[in-house]
């Protein structure tokens, strides 16, 4: 039995009106990927996740994965079933190249699937979602012979990847790094170093496992201009290209954590492994911004997964709950409206999340495939201001809904039995994993922000309010939305001249004290405007009951918790001053 | 060898399932729609014969209103060839009678060697429509199957009893009736999903599988009489003990029948 219902509905609805799916199904790239058949496959797709994913999450955080002393990794039963499943069911291969045995369709199909499949295991999921970053990687930097060597293998899920960049003194500060990489005599590297906390660095769904370490050549640049990219294979392959003999590297250790205990977390030691270069020495770090923008994509992702498994979960809880008398009459806690409140905001946000990371998907399709240089440029663009905001409103919003599901438990949230408390304890590691949630804001303020002395992030603002004025011809309701959507955009644009003078007067401190402030306040703009949007759009349909659900969801998004922008804005422009204001040692 | 799968559209057992007060029918908007999983289980079979290639072919067929075509691609992403779906406002409401004759007006003309079908819907529960298809069909019937085995002129299984299993078998044709034992259905993968686009599903009306519609009806071979709202959940009762309590409990068994 299951307990996930996949929103395929909203999804279906989000693709066709929200998110102009249209814009990538008319491209002959994507002929075949029409909305029925994409639609179809998400149905079938999410019945599968549902049925054969969704049951063993559970056993993920109660057995977990465990290093036995051999430094094998055994993980649940009921994952390895699952993932065997999966591997025959080819969803993981939809939106890869069919050249390497791909489905072709359009990245935003592949996150739409990515959303089913964490919904029903974030721990379980999280192996497929670095295998996809190492397979980017591949696809831009391999050399054919490794394309070909690891590719189709790597698509369909037989083999699977891992990504090695953390070393105990370089987190975030990846150019610390000090594995080491030696070329020997037939052109391959040996590789020596630890790493830490690898996920899914060891384990037993495939025999095969190709790691993507960053090392160091001798005589590389200190920092990041210095980091190369290497395959290291589980086993090296023999002349038909098989699994042969075993790569002289150990899993050391399998680290004791807070949630996902089903995704083993790895302490990795490479012994003179055998490695092979991607691309040339010391271009390691282009490289990793190339699977970047997926991973952070996917991990923003999980923010969404985890909350509508606990919005779903805590939802059913309410509706059998009885607990004094409603202000509704209804008979169990939903008719409270502190209950309703907790409910009505976790639909809303999930909604507005969803909408924001299928965006960010379809421009990333643009980026890549629009024959059109000026979109595909324009597109690029919007990626870069999107992509930081999906990763960190999307785990904040994780974190933040995954707890008011479990506050809706009552007690019963903090009994593990319930298992109210695992969608919460699994969402912690988002905000801080593939970048910090400060490291987003920094980037977004530090890297992107000035793309175009700030022009990219006006035009923005800029397409954002072409859907106010029909809001406004709309009347009513509609128009009220419009009116508030509009304020926030406003702000918005204050909040964004405030950070490009500061940013230009050279108080670079008071820019970042503000950064994660300003990150929430797009994130929260922008589901209020996306929102909007989706009202419209469902007033346009012969749907009664869609156009309704929207409006409630718009109107309450825009009244209840658009509010928010303003106090973030004033934070976000507070400066940096009141900060540093006690010295380190008075803290 | 061709195999003939019945299938049929259902609400989902998750979702709440209505009756339409005024007509007695089911209301199909009140919930999601599904493919019945016993017919899913019935496909099964029938793939599984296809994969050990005893049988050749495999059609599903269906009745059921426009959004039934689901269930038929359904279907044919699992690995069916080609499906059937019969189809027609003036079948709407029929009863397991004229199911059974527009099921077997399909079937008839098929030339097929074996026909499957889950032993009963979710929905109706009526259990009786592939007996009646083989009756009209002249067809022996092997019902209430746990397990299939399906050879080249033959078809055999069991069949769980009170006490003992029965092992059953019939010549070629025949119609089988399989239950919730036989193994679980395989997922549709994506390369069936694409595959399905390109399969050919015959649409049939009324006409066409021979069955009368019209001002009599479907409804002429059973009447529904009266249809009510399912009653409210009635408060429990509550026995409060004062130290006669075990007397009231087992007074309140005895009322009710249950002990
Ligand atoms: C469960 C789990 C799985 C993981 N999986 C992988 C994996 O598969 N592969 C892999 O390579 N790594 C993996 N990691 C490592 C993860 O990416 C790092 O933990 C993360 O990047 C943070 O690095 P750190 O832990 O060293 O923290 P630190 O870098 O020490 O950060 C400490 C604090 O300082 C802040 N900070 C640091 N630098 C800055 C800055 N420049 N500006 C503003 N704030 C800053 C951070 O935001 C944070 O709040 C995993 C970690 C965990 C816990």
């Amino acid at each position: 039995m299951t307990d996930y219902r996949p929103p395929i509905q909203d999804i279906a609805f989000t693709l066709e009106h929200v998110v102009g799916y249209d814009r990538l199904a008319e491209l002959p790239v994507f002929e075949h990927a029409d909305l029925e058949t994409t639609v179809g496959i998400l149905q079938e797709a999410g019945e599968f996740m549902a049925k054969v994913v969704a049951p063993a999450n559970r056993d993920g955080d109660v057995i977990g994965a465990v290093r036995n002393p051999d430094g094998t990794v055994t993980t649940p039963e009921s994952f390895r079933e699952a993932y065997a499943k999966l591997l025959e069911s080819g969803f993981l291969s939809v939106p890869f190249p069919e050249e390497f045995d791909g489905g072709g369709f359009p990245w935003v199909v592949g996150l739409a699937i990515q959303e089913l499949l964490q919904t029903s295991s974030l721990a379980f999921a999280l192996g497929p979602l670095l295998t996809h970053g190492a397979i980017d990687a591949l696809l831009h930097y391999g050399s054919d012979e490794q394309k070909k060597t690891y590719l189709p293998k790597m698509v369909t899920g037989e083999w699977m990847g891992s990504m090695n960049l953390t070393e105990p003194q370089a987190g975030t500060d990846v150019g610390a790094l000090t594995t080491k990489a030696v070329k020997n005599d037939d052109g391959t590297y040996s590789i020596t170093g630890n790493k830490i906390f690898i996920t899914y660095g060891e384990h037993d769904f495939t025999e095969q496992i190709a790691h993507l370490v960053l090392a160091r050549v001798p005589g590389a640049p200190e920092g990041t201009k210095g980091i190369s990219c290497f395959i290291v294979p589980k086993y090296l392959l023999d002349e038909d290209g098989e699994p042969g003999e075993r790569n002289s590297y150990q899993c050391t250790g399998v680290e004791h954590k807070l949630g996902i205990h089903g995704s083993p977390t790895c302490s990795m030691s490479y012994e003179g492994a055998t490695g092979y270069l991607i691309g040339e020495e010391n271009i390691g770090m282009r490289i990793m911004f190339v699977m970047m923008n997926s991973a952070r994509l996917s991990v923003g992702m999980q923010g969404l997964a985890v909350a509508m498994r606990g919005y779903q979960q805590s939802l059913e809880y309410a509706k059998q709950r009885v607990q004094g008398q409603t202000v509704t009459g209804e008979a169990s806690i939903v008719g409270h409206p502190d209950v309703r409140r907790m409910l009505m905001t976790q639909k809303a946000y999930t909604t507005a999340l969803r909408r924001l990371l299928l965006l960010n998907a379809v421009n990333i399709d643009l980026a890549n495939h629009h024959p059109d240089e000026a979109v595909r440029t324009r597109a690029s663009e919007v990626v870069g201001l999107l992509t930081p905001i999906s990763k960190s409103w999307g785990t904040d919003l994780g974190v933040e809904l995954s707890s008011m599901g479990l506050q809706i438990h009552g007690g019963m949230g903090f009994i593990e039995e319930t298992g109210a408390a695992q969608h919460w304890r699994d969402s912690r590691i988002t905000p801080i994993y593939e970048g910090t949630n400060g490291v987003q804001a920094a980037d977004l303020v530090g890297r992107k922000m000035p793309v175009r002395q700030g022009q990219s992030f006006l035009e923005f603002l800029g397409e954002m309010r072409e859907v106010l004025p029909e809001l406004e011809a709309a009347g009513g309701d509609l128009a009220a939305i419009g009116g508030k959507v509009a304020a926030a955009i406003d702000l918005l644009e204050k909040v964004t001249g405030w950070m490009l003078r500061t940013g230009a007067s050279g108080d670079v401190a008071s820019v970042l004290a503000g950064s994660v402030a300003y990150q929430s306040q797009w994130g929260e703009t922008i589901g209020g405007w996306l929102m909007a949007k989706s009202a419209l759009a469902a007033s346009k349909l012969d749907d009664a009951a869609q156009a309704e659900e929207q409006l409630a969801l718009a109107k309450y998004y825009a009244t209840h918790l658009l509010p928010k922008t303003a106090g973030l804005a004033g934070q976000a422009t507070a400066g940096a001053g009141d900060l540093f204001a006690l010295a380190a040692d008075r803290l | 060898m061709r195999i003939a799968v019945l299938i049929k559209q259902v609400p989902d057992t998750w979702g709440e399932r209505k009756l339409d007060l005024a007509t007695g029918r089911l209301d199909r908007d009140a919930s999601d729609r599904i493919i019945d999983e016993i017919g899913e289980r019935a496909l099964e079979v029938a793939l599984q014969a296809r994969d050990a290639k005893t049988a050749d072919e495999v059609v599903v067929v269906t009745m059921g209103p426009a959004p039934a075509a689901e269930a038929v691609k359904k279907g044919l992403s699992m690995g069916a060839d080609s499906g059937i779906h019969i189809s027609d406002d003036a079948l709407a409401g029929s009863d397991t009678w004229t199911t059974a004759e527009a099921l077997a007006g399909a079937l008839r003309e098929g030339g097929f060697d074996l026909v499957i079908a889950g032993n009963e819907s979710t929905d109706g529960r009526g259990g009786v429509v592939p007996a009646m298809v083989a009756e009209l069909l002249g067809l022996p019937l092997l019902a209430e199957l746990d397990e299939v085995t399906i050879g080249a002129g033959e078809v055999s299984g069991s069949r769980g009893v009170d006490d003992a299993i029965l092992t059953v078998s019939a010549p070629l044709p025949a119609l089988v009736s399989i239950t919730e034992r036989t193994p679980e259905p395989r997922f549709p993968n994506l390369r069936g999903i694409m595959g399905a686009k390109k399969k050919p599903v015959a649409g049939q009306d009324s006409s066409a599988v021979g069955v009368e519609g019209g001002a009599a009806g479907p409804g002429a071979h059973s009447v529904v009489t009266a249809t009510a709202e399912r009653p409210p959940r009635s408060a429990g009762t509550i026995v409060e003990d004062d130290g006669t309590a075990a007397a009231q409990l087992a007074e309140f068994l005895a009322k009710n029948r249950l002990i």
